[in-house]
């Protein structure tokens, strides 16, 4: 039996130690807005928070999470103050096309974005590696730079 | 929906029917599946308008990425004359109905492709909402005794000799009405505020709260999940397999195999494997690594690339078939004061959409239900029959939202497979593919070598034209399509340069390679809009000619040419002029660049749309490229939904460059060698310039489709860039290593 913390929320899982924390999430507590897109870490539609930072959910065993906080898309925004500022440019830029990789380039976002509250481009580039196979990486890259603001204006409002 | 419905013919012979649902909705729409069942997910209809006012538009089509889910309900909203805040927008089912001769579409034709899902729809959606809206405006007219045209419409809201009543006031009454027998007027187009205005994207909330549901997420009572262990070598059939290890895998719940297609034969699924059912899919996908599978000797086991290009460079010395031939081709290529010849070579592509392949399928006794992200849902309602023999009106199919199609769901090979293995369990069961299953089991755009030759005259004009291609027909699978047309998916003998060159000359050849060929965003066009663009590019050079000036010369004035093939009747290449010399102009065409800088350009017509690009590269020393500008530009008539335009262009763009620069499928032994982003690198957000600008230059009151057309001339025009910078012609893609060294 293995226990952590989804979403605030204290969750057991008593299958597999091996199986991903992606198919525990999707398939075991019907958390689907994390995505499988390529099983090897490649692409990041899966990426979650682990601990507060953004991990490739495809590539961790359920047992190294034991008793660590995860948070995914679905969590991401809060009960009391609506969405996150990251969504919040998403849709202020109207990112998605298909949509499939977007939970996962949000969560790489909302994380890179506490690492580099004022990114250039070229942070953005080398740092954000999830993949969009409808190209949507211009308006990515715009609304980063506008979730940044957005922050920024959060945190001294 | 009630039992006092009353139908009405529409344009294409559509039924539509008014009522009230059980909540006191007016319906307007079709009968349901099963009448009087009660079940609100099976909806039915196209509009719904509830006593608060709010609105429910159903749509028809599979939402690929490409918006349609927002543009076809824009449609009806316009003419039905309500606020946008107020729709919401539902997914409709599947709807075929049994007649006399076969099938009929109860919704109207539903399928994505060939960018076609908002064209075909255009008149039909706004019908619909004109006659919702005359609905109201007759119940407003009859409560308060005055004639129908005293009466018109602001949002929402019928408007009658000075008095208002909102639409959800006149529900009850509207539902009693009889349908026109003709559909009324519909709006001027100046009239227009919802149409050709920035919406945004209707599921984008969802969407970035993760709560939009896509193929992959379905999950049913009952379900199971499975998995298919399948043939490392194209074509190659389960001998034997031990499934001991695959057993003791906790969860797991059967192992068998999965019989594949007969060689030759039109098929629905693409190989024999081996499938593994189990309580989740991790147990399912680890059982399957521990199958130990032993597989026939294939007869594609010598199937190679190396061996696919050889044979096309060997049959293009030899006489193919002649597909069209204008005037004197041999007689002017003879007469030209400089001929130029070269080849290039295209290589096969995978659709790679991130949603892996993935369907939802419960057969029973009786009935079948399907749920599955495809493009074509009556395809993967034949592939459901195909499996069970169940008649189709028993085989209920659901879309999702599809997590990128791009030509790949267009077939239904994996709804065919789930319900083989559901109607062997009889378990409803969710087949799960993996990354490395997509990408070694696709339908891949066909792979070709290209010969092209021209012959100019002494004042540099082209007089005699003639590209001559091997590949890999897509064609080949279709059922009674004779060998001698199976070059049709491949050259569309009206494209360009036809009408401009008076002799001019096409040939094929076929080279029978055994891996899948299949559909892939904007099909042909993404192939002969490079060799094209990239031949005029070299003619002009070695004609000492400008490419631009070179392809205006060309093109000519604005006027409307016959165009037979797939986006006609016509083609207007002043239309492709003006959108050249719009990104020239942008991109600074012609000023001083520094060594290693070039700027390229091309334009491409592809299924009634018009396209261009600009591109400015850097290209040091060492071979490393860097694209520093890209200036695209689409003409899509009258652009309905514009986000969408833009995003599509954007993204055909990008699609057409990642391509381009790096992905190619690629066969050695009979067995794709690639099979996940390792090594088929889709391009990252590194590879977009900032500077990347889209535009659209609206041209007339008729609206064409956009998801493909962005995408063929963004590779030439890149690539006739690297030309300027560097003088290295590409002439193989994908680029990869080339201006290395």
């Amino acid at each position: 039996m293995i226990s952590f913390t989804v979403n605030s929320e204290k969750v057991t899982f008593d299958g597999e130690g091996d199986t991903p924390l992606l198919w525990v999430l999707r398939d075991h507590l019907q958390l689907t807005g994390t995505k499988f897109g390529c099983g090897g870490g490649g692409c990041g539609a899966c990426t979650v928070h682990v601990g507060g930072r953004a991990r490739r959910s495809c590539m961790m065993p359920v047992a190294s999470i034991a008793n660590r906080s995860v948070t995914t898309i679905e969590g991401l925004a809060s009960k009391t103050k609506g969405l996150h500022f990251v969504q919040q440019a998403w849709l202020e830029l109207d990112v998605p096309q298909c949509g499939y990789c977007q939970a996962g380039q949000i969560m790489a976002a909302v994380d890179f974005l506490e690492r580099f509250p004022q990114p250039t481009d070229k942070e953005i580039d080398t740092n954000i590696r999830n993949l969009c196979r409808c190209g949507t990486y211009a308006r990515i890259r715009k609304a980063i730079h506008r979730a940044a603001e957005l922050i920024a204006e959060g945190r001294s409002a | 929906m009630s039992a006092r419905s009353q139908e009405a013919c529409l344009s294409r012979r559509q039924f539509l029917i008014v009522g009230t649902s059980v909540a006191g909705s007016l319906v307007l729409g079709l009968p349901r599946l099963t009448a009087a069942d009660g079940d609100e997910r099976r909806i039915g209809f196209f509009v719904q308008i509830d006593a608060d006012g709010s609105i429910v538009i159903g749509s028809n089509q599979p939402e690929i990425g490409q918006g349609v889910r927002t543009a076809l309900p824009m449609l009806v909203a316009e003419e039905l004359d309500v606020e946008w805040s107020r729709v919401s927008v539902r997914q409709m089912p599947l709807g075929i109905v049994k007649t006399a001769d076969g099938f009929a579409w109860k919704y109207g034709g539903q399928g994505v492709g060939g960018s076609t899902g908002l064209t075909s729809n255009w008149v039909y959606m706004r019908e619909v909402g004109a006659v919702a809206r005359r609905q109201l405006i007759r119940a407003a007219a009859n409560r308060l005794g005055v004639t129908e045209d005293q009466c018109s419409t602001r949002p929402g809201v019928v408007v009658c000799a000075g008095r208002e009543i909102p639409y959800g006031d006149l529900i009850a009454a509207a539902a009693e009405l009889e349908l026109p027998a003709e559909p009324p007027p519909l709006k001027d187009i100046a009239d227009y505020r919802i149409v050709g205005t920035a919406r945004r994207t209707v599921d984008a909330r969802e969407i970035v709260t993760g709560k939009s549901k896509y193929g992959i997420d379905t999950a049913e009572a009952g379900m199971r999940y499975a998995v298919i262990a399948r043939a490392p070598v194209l074509n190659a059939r389960v001998k034997s397999f031990d499934d001991t290890a695959a057993r003791e895998v906790a969860g797991v719940l059967d192992v068998f195999t999965i019989e594949g297609p007969e060689m030759g034969q039109p098929y629905v699924i693409l190989a024999s494997g081996v499938a593994v059912v189990a309580t989740s899919t991790w147990s399912a996908m680890k059982a399957r690594s521990a199958l130990r599978i032993e597989w026939e000797e294939s007869p594609s086991a010598d199937d190679s690339s190396e061996r696919f290009w050889q044979e096309n460079e060997q049959m293009l010395r030899t006489e193919g078939q002649v597909v069209l031939d204008d005037g004197d081709y041999e007689g002017a290529i003879a007469a030209a004061d400089t001929v130029i010849e070269r080849q290039y070579r295209v290589p096969f592509v995978s659709h790679a959409s991130l949603e892996p392949q993935n369907c939802y399928a419960y057969v029973q006794e009786d009935r079948c239900h399907i749920i599955a992200p495809t493009q074509m849902p009556s395809g993967a309602s034949r592939a459901a029959a195909a499996v069970t023999g169940l008649p189709r009106e028993h085989i209920h199919v659901d879309m999702t939202r599809v997590g990128g199609g791009f030509g790949r769901r267009l077939t239904n090979d994996y709804v065919a497979e789930a319900a083989m293995i559901s109607k062997k369990t009889g378990w409803p069961i969710k087949l799960q593919w993996s990354r490395e299953d997509d990408m070694r089991n696709d339908f891949y755009r066909p792979g070709g070598l290209h010969e092209m030759r021209a012959g100019l005259d002494e004042e540099g004009r082209m007089v005699a034209w003639t590209q001559r291609l091997a590949s890999g027909s897509k064609y080949y699978r279709r059922p009674d399509m004779p060998e001698e047309n199976l070059w049709q998916s491949e050259l569309y003998p009206d494209d360009f340069p036809r009408r401009f060159v008076a002799n001019m000359r096409l040939e094929y050849f076929h080279n029978a390679i055994g891996l899948p060929r299949g559909s892939w965003r904007a099909p042909a066009h993404n192939v002969n809009g490079f060799v094209v663009q990239s031949f005029l590019d070299e003619l002009a050079h070695e004609t000492g000619q400008d490419p631009l000036q070179f392809r205006l010369d060309v093109l000519g004035e604005a006027r409307e040419l016959e165009y037979g093939n797939h986006g006609g009747p016509t083609f207007n290449p002043g239309r492709l002029s003006r959108l050249l010399k719009f990104v020239a102009e942008r991109i600074g065409y012609g000023k001083s660049l520094p060594k290693g800088r070039g700027i390229g350009i091309a334009t491409h017509f592809t299924f009634g749309g018009y396209a261009a690009h600009a591109i400015e590269v850097t290209v040091s020393d060492a071979g490393d490229l860097i694209i520093e500008r890209v200036v695209a530009a689409i003409d899509c008539g009258l652009a309905v939904h514009p986000n969408a335009v833009e995003a599509q262009l954007e993204g055909g763009t990008i699609d057409g460059l990642s391509t381009a620069l790096g992905l190619e499928i690629t066969v050695r032994d009979g067995a794709v060698q690639q099979s996940n982003f390792d090594d088929y690198p889709l391009a990252r957000i590194s590879m977009v310039p900032a500077q990347f600008e889209t535009h659209i230059l609206p041209w007339d009151d008729v609206p064409t489709g956009v998801g493909e057309m962005g995408l063929p001339s963004a590779a030439p025009a890149l690539t006739n860039a690297i030309f300027m910078a560097t003088g290295r012609r590409i002439r193989t893609l994908p680029i990869g290593d080339q201006l290395k060294g």
